[in-house]
């Protein structure tokens, strides 16, 4: 069963410069010729079938974080079909909802509360997550307090402890000390065991090849590339190779 | 496709505003109260010292105005802001993104029960009876609660596209002030302006508060049913402008 499919998905992002308050948009609206929209996708498809893991690669602007960001729901294509179905949850950035006068135990109950978690589940598995995290000493001190290491734990054990039909996850996995990062790992690929389906954007390859079955390159809002993980990388890896090196 | 307890949700983001605003404050919620009996204070003087004034509750007719005007105000321009504020959680958490204006509204809700609790106390002090007819409050508040909501759905959603919508609303916010009878009784306008004024949902409010409180009646049928009418039909409308215009927030903040 497909869990996501995307066909022939195109997102373009209109140039604002300038452009919030009245006056200056009814000035744009006087001129003449509309400026060219950046596309930050063209006819992008793709499936995601249920238990697989999907590791997305590409270069900085290549359309990665505009793919997961249409993939959640967080803004509509222009053009084309988007399906998901299944629970989602969504690590695009961590610690969203994070306020630094609040206490962690604060500040974990409002991160698991818009990750979807219900009032009874995080009742269950706040120890858990503070267990998890290795910051129960410091859980009811003001989160400015922390160090920006901590508040990345914290944040992160909360996102793994949530069981969700879908993991997505935006480059935020090199998190962490060795030995946490090694945890976090181990639970995700726990998820995976468990048949939950798993996209993943990154630009550690080595992870990529560890937690991803398959692959999918993107370049300039297209696909380049898709296929197993190994074959994706390699194309992916041979392709910076031959780029010229910046000025 | 956000799943997840959208109330539990709803009361942990008003309760981070609430701790947010107060935690940081010596006196904390005490200040809740200094500003309407400031104003209280000196709206009498003026209005009983400099100006004579027959009316000898002077002051709990005031407070009956202050409470939700203030209130009003406040969680309006806090509605409105609250998505263009919240742009990093509107961006990058898929959360059903209404809860944000009407969070903001309610997080006001606590500082309008500190004041609401000190309205009453002032009725009381002077001389006023608790009656039957108080079991109108919670429903009198409650449309004003659900009006401002419905406000605040439509002005953040504006305030996407167009920034200066708040400061269209801080402006209708000071002029309100002159518009619903604070300082005035109902009778001193006159009376081809007076079914217009009842449509204005803060101007009735404050006229059944003053029925329930200062003369212990239950308000005016005909007031009542424009409040609850307004009310309702501005939160549907807020609904569903927020429903449409929400597509291309990202695109905006």
């Amino acid at each position: 069963m497909q869990i996501l499919s995307f066909s022939g998905v195109t997102k373009c992002f209109q140039r604002h410069a300038r452009s919030m308050l009245l006056r200056e948009r009814l000035a744009k609206s006087l001129r003449s010729a509309p400026r060219e929209p950046f596309y930050a996708l063209r006819n992008v498809s793709f499936a995601v079938e249920d238990g697989e893991s999907l590791g997305i690669i590409g270069r900085n602007g290549a359309g990665k974080s505009t793919l997961l960001n249409i993939a959640t729901g967080l803004c509509p294509p222009d053009e084309g079909e988007v399906h998901l179905s299944g629970r989602v949850a969504a690590l695009l950035e961590l610690g969203s909802g994070f306020h630094p006068d609040l206490t962690g135990a604060e500040n974990v109950r409002i991160n698991a509360a818009m990750l979807g978690l219900t009032r009874r589940q995080v009742h269950e598995r706040f120890d858990a997550i503070v267990e998890f995290s290795g910051v129960a000493a410091f859980i009811n001190e003001p989160l400015r307090t922390y160090s920006s290491g901590m508040m990345m734990r914290l944040a992160f054990s909360v996102a793994v402890n949530v069981e969700p039909d879908i993991l997505i996850i935006d480059e935020v996995l090199s998190v962490g000390d060795q030995d946490f990062a090694a945890k976090c790992l181990e639970r995700i690929l726990r998820l995976r065991r468990a048949g939950k389906t798993l996209i993943c954007v990154s630009h550690s390859l080595q992870t990529l090849g560890d937690l991803c079955d398959r692959g999918l390159w993107l370049d300039h809002g297209q696909v380049m590339n898709t296929g197993p993980m190994r074959q994706v990388i390699d194309a992916y890896a041979s392709s910076t190779i031959h780029q010229p090196a910046a000025p | 496709m956000w799943r997840g307890d959208s109330l539990f949700l709803l009361e942990n983001l008003v309760l981070r505003d609430f701790r947010i605003r107060y935690r940081n404050m010596s006196l904390g919620v005490l200040w809740s109260l200094l500003n309407p009996l400031v104003m209280m204070g000196v709206l009498t003087f003026v209005f009983t010292v400099l100006f004579p004034n027959p009316n000898k509750q002077f002051p709990v007719f005031l407070m009956c105005g202050l409470v939700p005007l203030n209130f009003f105000s406040i969680a309006w321009i806090t509605g409105t802001t609250s998505i263009v504020d919240s742009a990093a959680l509107v961006k990058r958490v898929p959360l059903p993104r209404e809860i944000v204006p009407i969070a903001a509204v309610l997080s006001n809700c606590l500082h309008l029960l500190i004041q609401i609790l000190l309205l009453l106390f002032i009725v009381l002090v002077f001389g006023n009876r608790v009656n039957k007819q108080w079991l109108w409050l919670p429903v009198v508040w409650g449309l004003e609660i659900l009006f401002a909501c419905g406000l605040a759905l439509i002005t953040s959603t504006l305030n996407v596209y167009v920034r200066d919508t708040r400061y269209v609303v801080e402006s209708i916010n000071t002029v309100l002030f002159w518009l619903v009878p604070v300082f005035y009784p109902f009778e001193a306008i006159p009376h081809k302006y007076a079914e217009i004024y009842q449509l204005n949902p803060v101007a009735a409010m404050v006229l059944c508060l003053r029925a329930i409180l200062m003369k212990a009646e239950a308000p005016y049928l005909s007031t009542l049913l424009k409040l609850a009418s307004v009310s309702v039909c501005t939160f549907a409308l807020g609904l569903l402008i927020f429903h449409q215009g929400k597509r291309r927030f990202y695109e905006f903040i």
